[in-house]
């Protein structure tokens, strides 16, 4: 690894976005930084552009629920430097009542699919996407299965026959 | 070699009812169209291949288009987005026509209670016969072959023109 540092990274960004940039971790020796939505454009134009970031390649994007201790969503990019071989998570939270976005499409063309995947599981809808519609799930499914606000075993479902499995 | 169905014989002929003499005749060629998706379609291969050869029982050509199928054979987990799939392939066969769940999965989701399966293909097409197993072996599978051959054997030749197999298909809104 050359000059591209945890240290160097966090540091850059902060002069950059200042307080917009929130908690940093090194979870796993894989430094993690939480920013706020309203940066989001920015920052991965900035982490792409800059000649001495050069986050070329958008690994991953996907959604997160978590409903303790507030009812929050979150959406998390995972960058990588090819080059330079360094890896960077990028996380921000908002509130589930205002799941707005923007599309990272504009920066990563791959971030077309992954934004409907996310938009299908979480409900989460992203500004500025050129299709945002579900991809996985059947069209009419009606809900966005992997937020955790559904039981486990929901007994108000109506596509499980009970007697086969001896409830 | 199938018995000769009941009947009356003489010197130089043999006089049956056409029912009977059609029973056979489809019982013994009844084609079958695999719809596998997953392990249980892994047994349906065994089960087509030499040791347990579905041949011997008339199925000779597993045919690959709905349209000339008797048979149709759903084997493995039916996903929702796959139900409308499913559901076209058993319009576009030809009557008569008869549907084995082959699996846990095809006939009650089995281990898949999710919000992305189909929880048994029954709530999308009229199943005749429900294959258990996780996944069967190839004898269970000949074993529901076998009952459908009994179906077929036995069918009326007016039974598809009735109205209860009419109130049957409306009740699952085809046709």
């Amino acid at each position: 690894m050359g000059a591209l540092t945890h240290s160097f990274i966090t540091e850059k960004l902060q002069a950059k976005f200042g307080d917009k940039i929130g908690l940093v971790e090194e979870p796993y020796n894989l430094l993690t930084i939480t920013f706020d939505r309203s940066i989001l454009l920015d920052l991965l134009n900035y982490l792409y552009k800059e000649d001495d970031l050069g986050f070329t390649f958008l690994t991953d994007l996907t959604g997160v629920h978590f409903t303790s201790p507030e009812d929050i969503l979150g959406v998390v990019y995972h960058l990588h430097n090819l080059p330079e071989n360094v890896r960077l998570r990028l996380k921000t939270f908002f509130p589930k009542e205002d799941p707005y976005i923007d599309s990272a499409t504009s920066v990563f063309m791959s971030a077309n699919w992954m934004e409907r995947e996310t938009y299908d599981f979480y409900g989460i809808l992203f500004k500025g996407h050129p299709n945002l519609k579900r991809i996985l799930n059947v069209d009419d499914l009606g809900y966005f299965p992997l937020r955790k606000e559904y039981a486990l075993e929901d007994p108000t479902r109506q596509d499980k026959d009970d007697s086969y499995f001896g409830r | 070699m199938e018995d000769k169905p009941e009947g009356f014989e003489g010197p130089g002929f043999f006089a049956t009812s056409l029912d009977k003499v059609v029973g056979l005749a489809r019982k013994n060629s009844l084609w079958p169209l695999p719809f596998a998706t997953s392990c249980c379609g892994i047994e349906f291969m065994a089960t087509m291949a030499s040791t347990y050869d579905i041949a011997r029982f008339g199925a000779e050509r597993p045919s690959f288009s709905p349209r000339q199928a008797d048979v149709l054979m759903v084997m493995g987990t039916i996903a929702k987005k796959m139900g409308p799939v499913l559901r076209q392939v058993y319009e576009q066969m030809a009557e008569p026509k008869w549907v084995i769940a082959v699996g846990a999965c095809a006939s009650s989701g089995g281990i898949f209670d999710t919000y992305s399966v189909l929880q048994g293909i029954d709530r999308i097409i009229p199943v005749d016969v429900y294959v258990p197993g996780c996944p069967p072996r190839p004898e269970q599978i000949l074993q529901g072959i076998m009952r459908v051959q009994d179906l077929a054997a036995t069918e009326s030749l007016r039974r598809r023109e009735s109205p209860e197999y009419k109130a049957l298909l409306a009740k699952y809104e085809i046709q």
